[in-house]
């Protein structure tokens, strides 16, 4: 995933696909406002589907380091 | 140079430079980021050291992570010709999904990052309780022996519920397993011991479940005793061995900076980001991880063949210029979003939260506690593991 977020002014969506999800949590640690992780299994949780803007700089991070590249971006 | 050179003889290990990757991975990289490599089994297989190519590989599930079909990138003794490589149920670092992903998620809800969270009091309390030991030693005390190793094993063993008493017996045969030139037959009665050792725990934990991981997996009921032995096997080693290598090396590292010690020192907060250069900058895991192609794979403008091996190098990929510049500099500010050292893709790593909290509190107490604290040798007599399966250093001998 690119790390060209922010796109100003506009909303960033996400999307996560949690079946593909290996539950490594580094998106839970990079940008813990908008991801966590489910108790049971690990698998990530979108704690807000439209981040703000002082978040996406984490959320394009976290989305980037996915070891599975589960997180899609998009405005 | 065609692509039918082989320009390595096998993946080199011995240092020249405690902390640099082995000699020649550098220049390999920089140069032909995915090369041929000769196996010492005689296959013409490929070495993988550019941080975007590894990435890659390791991101691409038609790379297997199937043991049976791997082949040592290292001569590892004399491997028995014609006999099968028997992975057992399991051993999922050693499988693909979708026998992986069923363990996997077994698992991962153990080792959330929130969950890592609940751990801290447990661990700070295992880290002061090693201080105040290596505190009464006589000085030089050995960093590794008094602190590095038994932290990550007196944690792993209370997370699993793993009598600590019973170290010296899974701290001897992890040793062996770990030791590369390590004769197979030594290697596999090892492995059997631990197996053995684990089972008949997973058997007093069905008798006496305790509020511990290893009971919680039997209760749970999805595991047979075969696999729960092995599961067991493959958390107790993998729970300590590395971090306690990255403790002892980052120890090393940083009494080797001053400039990064005393910046740390100076500004706790900079301890998460710390870690994470350490990870990066040692990069303890210097054997693979191996795959082997299960189709032709195009990698970086090469065709990998159905059956080849390939082994990627985390020193190399964690160096590369292209995505850490000045890689050789220990930077504790540096971004190093994106390395390496937990590996990537299905099977990176997934005590990785634990290793961070370990690391955060091991090396925080460490340096509060002994302000005055010094190699008690100079560096070139601090004894290197490139003879391990995992690096790091065997003794760091201390004084404060």
């Amino acid at each position: 995933m690119s790390t060209d977020f922010p796109w100003p002014g506009e909303r960033m969506w996400i999307t996560v696909d949690r079946e593909r999800c290996c539950a490594a949590g580094m998106c839970a640690l990079t940008a813990p406002a908008t991801f966590s992780q489910d108790d049971e299994d690990g698998r990530v949780i979108v704690l807000q589907d439209h981040p703000p803007e002082d978040e996406r700089e984490a959320v394009a991070e976290a989305a980037e380091v996915c070891p599975c590249g589960v997180i899609s971006l998009r405005p | 140079m065609t692509d039918a050179t082989p320009v390595a003889p096998g993946l080199p290990l011995e240092r020249q430079c405690p902390f640099s990757p082995p000699p020649g991975l550098n220049e390999l990289r920089d140069h032909r980021p995915v090369s041929r490599m000769t196996y010492p089994d005689g296959h013409e297989g490929w070495l993988v050291t550019g941080h975007a190519q590894v990435r890659e590989v390791l991101a691409n599930p038609r790379f297997s992570s199937r043991g049976d079909l791997a082949r040592a990138p290292i001569p590892m003794g004399p491997m028995a010709e014609g006999t099968k490589r028997f992975i057992p149920r399991g051993a999922l670092t050693r499988m693909d999904p979708p026998e992986h992903t069923r363990y996997r998620r077994l698992l991962t809800g153990e080792f959330t990052v929130r969950r890592m969270r609940t751990l801290e009091p447990m661990i700070e309390r295992i880290v002061d309780h090693q201080l105040d030991l290596l505190a009464d030693r006589d000085q030089p005390a050995d960093l590794v022996a008094d602190f590095a190793l038994p932290v990550p094993s007196l944690v792993i063993c209370a997370l699993l519920g793993v009598p600590p008493a019973d170290r010296p017996l899974f701290e001897r045969h992890t040793r062996t397993l770990f030791t590369l030139d390590t004769p197979l037959e030594e290697r596999n009665t090892a492995l059997r011991s631990l197996t053995t050792y684990l089972g008949q725990l997973v058997e007093a934990k069905r008798a006496n479940p305790e509020d511990d991981l290893l009971s919680g997996l039997v209760a749970g009921g999805e595991l047979d005793d075969e696999e729960l032995a092995t599961i067991g096997v493959v958390l107790l080693v993998a729970g300590h061995e590395t971090t306690a290598n990255m403790l002892a090396h980052g120890a090393f590292a940083l009494l080797q900076h001053p400039d990064q010690l005393a910046l740390l020192r100076s500004d706790p907060a900079l301890l998460p980001g710390a870690v994470e250069e350490l990870l990066r900058y040692l990069s303890v895991i210097h054997v693979g991880p191996i795959r082997t192609a299960l189709d032709d794979i195009e990698l970086d403008g090469h065709l990998i063949r159905a059956g080849e091996s390939v082994t990627v190098s985390v020193p190399a990929a964690n160096w590369d210029p292209t995505r850490f510049p000045e890689p050789d500099r220990l930077d504790i500010t540096r971004r190093t979003t994106g390395h390496l050292a937990f590996g990537h893709g299905i099977h990176q790593c997934l005590g990785q939260q634990l290793a961070r909290v370990e690391m955060r509190i091991g090396f925080g107490s460490l340096l509060s506690r002994f302000p005055g604290l010094r190699l008690a040798v100079t560096p070139d007599e601090v004894p290197l593991r490139s003879d391990m399966g995992i690096y790091g250093v065997h003794r760091l001998p201390v004084a404060w």
